[in-house]
């Protein structure tokens, strides 16, 4: 909302300037956005007088004259038909910037065929401030040399933009906002005195209610003889300040008085009328061409205004096409009503409609702000463009006062810690314009009729609390809180923390990317249910919630790649959707890895699905969840390679995690070069640590008996897993064997088709005496037996 | 010259002039070996008188010792060139680069969403969370946007397709649900912040579809407005890491706080970069108020007995005033570049008393 300062000056004595005023706006809630003063572009011009004006010697269209400016006398060359010897102009100096013509004038004296001049004699046209035709500007010969040319073409008058909030309607209205800042201090409140016209006709348009809910008071005037020509300057000027440009008398006062005091009118030539207008609700079928230029079809929820030929309004949107003032219009008929706010919202998101009136009406107009609206305009209109002026037509009757409000006013230091005085209170709440019964603790208080968001008692400790200013608050830091300090994350939330320390320290990069992705990518990679697809997408490839965090990555790697990127590693923990529910919701750590092909001398260990799964088993260890709890299984889903890539359970049904290469035929849906190696943990499927209880750990056992270690070499059927047959290697004794390590895979000369060697080394721990040969030999062959009879693995020989 | 005093000097001659240790060690059964020629003086005492052999004796030993010292002291020199040599031979380049490690890195918003857990942490929050996809009613009912109010269009709010009779699900516009869902879950006293994803449908220089807030909650009885300027004041002071912070607090409007602030620090801009705390002009950072009555009954709280304040902050505008990010675009582009710029040593961790950053 943008407004002048002249223009509030209408409604409030102050002593103010225009920052005095921003800053009282700033405290009482009105977020001001940008101010500015057209003077501060005219600076360098000033009002001058013209002593002769001689035709120029070697050019007939150009005069000589003497000018006497701030600068003392100066001989400036004009091309101007109306420069003449007397004439009060513009002068504008040697290298003043020229903000019409967008350039600046010479610093030095330029001849102009032969003759020196030593300036400029402006039009208003030049200084962006109007429309010369005959011309340079031709001044009042009263205003004295050196006046600023702002003040001299009353341009000086600052513009303040600002943020309403959607609860403030009552400013989008000049006088409203003069109110509140009255009230906060800025000054004294100036209503204005509008009187009823004086009528000289009968108003034989009738109007009538059919949908009171929808339109409870509906009032208008006729005004005949009207001439509907350009609005006084005045207006132009303050409407063209705020960025309205005039068009009509009829149309800019209409607009004027909405800015003026928050009152949207609508204006019907009243020759186009036929027959009653009258406010209802639509019906199926029926369409209005709209002042926008487009057809609305009329849906049965709308409010509509009618007459014989139809729809001629949207109620509070817009008004049609047939019946709108022109220049030729002469006698107009002036429609003040009010819409209810929520029914005008939902036409407006209906029709799609944007306009001035939807926007006032569907936040709330005062509903005590027909008449008085209507009769301003009358009075601004007659004014300009005379006209004989009817008795005003009501249909409809007053809308209902909101009820009473209880205000204890404890609750302004329960709620803020202010301490402010009942009678202070009390003067601030009047000049807002609320009525108040004072019971003593409490005050009763009824809000005015231009505020809807005045509904309980802290509403009206917002209001004491912004015009005291929040500077006055008592900033006090939170007391401790009571009891004892609970843990301030969650398990999950330390997991996260962990896993992504873990991932970055082992040359991972973190990402975040989207929560959402193209459906069809994201069919590659789950589930994609319509309940996590987006209506109204950002981008058509953006539409469907992620069933995995990998896809993005591995874009991610591929224009990494493109950039040059010799290889990289990424990773994200976030969320994944499995549905719309609040329990759907996963957290997922995901890795993804392009190998780099950079070489050192030494040799690179290749990463590769194995890589993969020691980041995984890093990650998880890190969280506490050490690998021995987990078992190795093919892929669950299709976007892993089916040979290299698997899945971590936690027991038969629970997939914690999975890991390995990427399907190409995934890489290759997504365009993106393979291979990529990586995995995916979901948190939520990790058992959730219980409440830590003591913190002592357990006596530690130091065993000083030297552990054996032991070499053994299976042959085993490619099809059985290596984790079978070290699951049946520690399961023959879960005592001795500590620990396993497969120093050995072999498959070739010397082993049986569709086998492997594998070698194991096995060391044992004894517990208590040292272990002699006898009892070594027997853990071993019970180990072989073991493994032989889970695995079908024997001894290689 | 005796015997004694010719094998001493031609034996010390040759222990001196031995190469090897194979070579010294030839002189030394030479000389001391059981048929060596020191040995062979050594055996001649048996066929003395005792007067000879108490003069003798004691000659021939320390004799023998001299020499075997000799042996001993020649060795140590020769296994030290011995050692010399050989290390020698084993000399490598270490000014060859060695193997490069990868160097990880964390995000700025995701540290800072530490960093802001830490100060909170210390005051007595903990941390919660609440889903990206929520229900008309938590977003935007329960947090007194009246329905069909304007106030609900300024959130630019993604919608999934209505889903049979119920109402469209959307995507979060803001941490504010969390409030609801934690109050519906437990009883007051709460203190809590809400980190976490949100979105709007807006794509732009200074917006993106998705970012990040967090919300604070705190419900107590005897919680003013007061407090909450205190409260955010600290944290200001504490995640900008400076000393004193001017701070103010304006108000605006919220449809779930009453009375609503929003909070505004000064800084200094010194060409791209930003010194928040003190300087000509104000910064918007955050959006606040006490929690309004409605939406304490609307999680069953009564208004009467407790009082509380929230607030909400945008995470990633806050990363990008501390950590000078110009823009915000490239956070969600996962590109190594500006991650490996922008981003965090992995084992940085924000505390209080280690400081944030």
């Amino acid at each position: 909302m943008k407004f002048t300062l002249s223009w509030l000056e209408d409604y409030l004595a102050t002593k103010l300037d225009v920052n005095g005023i921003a800053e009282v706006m700033l405290k009482a809630g009105l977020e001001v956005e940008e101010i500015h003063n057209p003077a501060d572009d005219l600076s360098a011009f000033t009002v001058a007088k013209v002593k002769t004006a001689e035709p120029h010697p070697d050019a007939d269209k150009l005069r000589v004259c003497t000018v006497d400016t701030v600068d003392g006398e100066k001989q400036i060359v004009c091309g101007a038909p109306n420069a003449r010897a007397g004439m009060t102009a513009i002068y504008a100096p040697l290298g003043a910037y020229i903000p019409g013509l967008d350039f600046s004038l010479d610093k030095k004296p330029r001849k102009i065929r032969g003759v020196e001049s030593q300036g400029m004699m402006c039009s208003t046209k030049e200084l962006n401030a109007g429309e010369d035709h005959d011309g340079i500007a031709d001044l009042d010969a009263k205003i004295p040399l050196g006046t600023p040319a702002a003040d001299a073409l009353g341009l000086n008058d600052p513009v303040i933009d600002f943020e309403v909030t959607p609860n403030r309607p009552d400013w989008l209205g000049v006088e409203g906002i003069a109110r509140d800042l009255a009230a906060a201090g800025a000054g004294r409140f100036l209503p204005r005195e509008i009187k009823p016209p004086v009528s000289k006709i009968e108003c034989d348009q009738d109007i009538r209610i059919e949908a009171e809910a929808a339109c409870p008071i509906f009032a208008g005037a006729l005004i005949r003889g009207v001439k509907n020509g350009p609005s006084p300057d005045w207006m132009q000027k303050r409407l063209k300040a705020v960025g309205i440009t005039p068009k009509s008398l009829l149309v800019d006062v209409t607009n004027y008085v909405s800015l003026d005091r928050a009152r949207p009118l609508h204006a019907y030539d009243a020759a186009k009328l036929k027959g009653a207008i009258v406010a209802r609700l639509g019906r199926a079928g029926e369409t209005l061409a709209a002042l926008d230029g487009k057809t609305y079809e009329i849906m049965p929820d709308m409010c509509v205004i009618a007459d014989d030929s139809g729809v001629i309004g949207l109620g509070g949107v817009m008004g049609g096409e047939s019946t709108a003032v022109s220049a030729e219009t002469v006698d107009v008929f002036l429609e003040s009503a009010w819409f209810d706010p929520l029914r005008t919202a939902r036409t407006g998101r209906m029709t799609g409609i944007v306009s001035d009136a939807r926007y006032r009406f569907e936040r709330g107009v005062d509903t005590a702000s027909c008449l008085p609206g209507l009769h301003y305009a009358i009075e601004l209109i007659t004014a300009a463009g005379g006209g004989k002026v009817s008795d005003v037509k009501i249909a409809g009757g007053k809308i209902p006062r909101q009820d009473k409000v209880a205000f204890k006013l404890a609750d302004v230091a329960r709620l803020t810690g202010l301490d402010v005085k009942a009678k202070d209170m009390r003067k601030t709440l009047t000049e807002l314009g609320f009525e108040i019964e004072d019971s003593g603790e409490a005050y009763y208080v009824v809000p005015p009729t231009w505020r809807f968001d005045i509904e309980q008692s802290a509403d009206l400790v917002e209001e004491i609390a912004r015009t005291q200013g929040y500077d006055a608050l008592p900033g006090q830091s939170l007391p401790p809180p009571e009891g004892g300090r609970g843990a301030v994350t969650t398990t999950i939330q330390d997991r996260v923390r962990t896993a992504r320390r873990t991932l970055a320290a082992r040359g991972f990069l973190e990402a975040v990317t989207w929560s959402f992705m193209d459906k069809e990518k994201a069919a590659l990679f789950g589930e994609t249910p319509d309940e996590l697809t987006l209506a109204n997408p950002v981008t058509s490839d953006l539409n469907q919630m992620r069933p995995t965090i990998l896809a993005n990555l591995a874009e991610a790697l591929q224009r990494a790649k493109d950039r040059g990127e010799r290889g990289s590693a990424l990773f994200e923990a976030g969320p994944i959707y499995l549905g719309d529910g609040p329990k759907d919701q996963r957290t997922i750590v995901a890795a993804l890895m392009r190998p780099s092909n950079a070489r050192h001398w030494q040799g690179l260990p290749a990463y590769d699905a194995y890589a993969a799964k020691s980041d995984l088993l890093a990650v998880l260890e890190a969280i506490g969840q050490p690998e021995a709890r987990f078992q190795v299984a093919a892929p669950r889903d299709k976007h892993w390679h089916p040979g290299q890539g698997a899945s971590l359970k936690m027991g038969p049904k629970v997939t914690v995690a999975q890991f390995g290469a990427l399907h190409p035929r995934v890489l290759k849906a997504l365009d993106v070069d393979g291979p990529l190696y990586g995995f995916e943990l979901n948190l939520n499927a990790l058992p959730q640590m219980k409440a830590r209880g003591a913190k002592t750990r357990s006596k530690l056992d130091i065993i000083d008996r030297s552990p054996v270690r032991r070499d053994l070499a299976f042959v085993l059927a490619d099809s059985v897993p290596v984790a079978d047959l070290l699951a049946a290697i520690r399961g023959a004794d879960k005592q001795l064997v500590s620990d396993l390590s497969v120093f050995d895979v072999y498959a070739g000369k010397g082993i049986e088709e569709g086998h492997r060697s594998i070698g194991v080394e096995v060391t044992l721990q004894p517990q208590g005496e040292t272990l002699t040969d006898k009892e070594i030999e027997a853990v071993m062959e019970k180990i072989v037996e073991k493994a032989g009879k889970a695995t079908g693995a024997t001894l290689r020989g | 010259m005796s015997d004694i005093e010719k094998i001493e000097k031609e034996a010390l001659k040759a222990i001196s002039g031995v190469g090897d240790l194979a070579a010294l060690d030839e002189v030394r059964v030479a000389e001391l070996g059981k048929k060596g020629r020191v040995s062979g003086l050594m055996k001649t005492l048996g066929k003395m008188s005792n007067e000879e052999r108490q003069e003798m004796g004691p000659k021939l030993n320390a004799l023998k010792q001299r020499v075997a010292d000799a042996v001993e002291a020649r060795k140590a020199v020769l296994e030290d060139e011995a050692l010399e040599a050989r290390l020698a031979t084993e000399k490598v380049d270490l000014s060859l680069p060695a193997r490069p490690e990868p160097k990880g890195a964390l995000h700025p918003v995701m540290q800072v969403f530490e960093e802001i857990a830490a100060i909170f942490g210390d005051m007595g929050f903990s941390v919660a969370e609440g889903p990206d996809i929520e229900d008309d009613w938590h977003n935007f009912t329960a947090l007194n946007f009246p329905e069909g109010h304007p106030a609900r269009e300024t959130h630019d709010t993604f919608f999934f397709s209505p889903q049979g009779e119920e109402a469209a699900k959307v995507l979060r516009t803001h941490t504010s649900p969390v409030q609801i869902r934690t109050m519906m879950a437990g009883e007051p006293p709460i203190r809590i912040i809400a980190p976490g994803r949100v979105y709007r449908n807006d794509w732009d220089a200074t917006h993106t579809p998705m970012f990040h807030q967090v919300e604070g909650l705190v419900i107590e009885s005897g919680i003013h407005m007061g407090h909450l300027k205190g409260c955010l004041i600290d944290f200001v002071k504490a995640f900008f890491e400076v000393d004193a912070v001017e701070a103010r607090l304006r108000p605006h409007f919220f449809p779930f706080t009453e009375p609503s602030a929003e909070m505004d620090v000064k800084y200094t801009r010194d060409g791209d970069t930003i010194k928040i705390g003190d300087g000509e002009q104000w910064m918007e950072i955050l959006g606040c108020g006490m929690v309004h009555p409605n939406v304490l009954k609307n999680c069953g709280i009564d208004p009467e007995v407790y009082q509380g304040f929230a607030f909400g902050m945008g995470v990633d505008r806050l990363a990008m005033l501390k950590y000078g990010m110009p823009d915000l675009r490239p956070y969600f582009e996962a590109d190594p570049a500006w991650t490996r710029h922008y981003g965090f040593k992995p084992w940085l961790t924000p505390s209080v008393s280690g400081g944030l950053s």
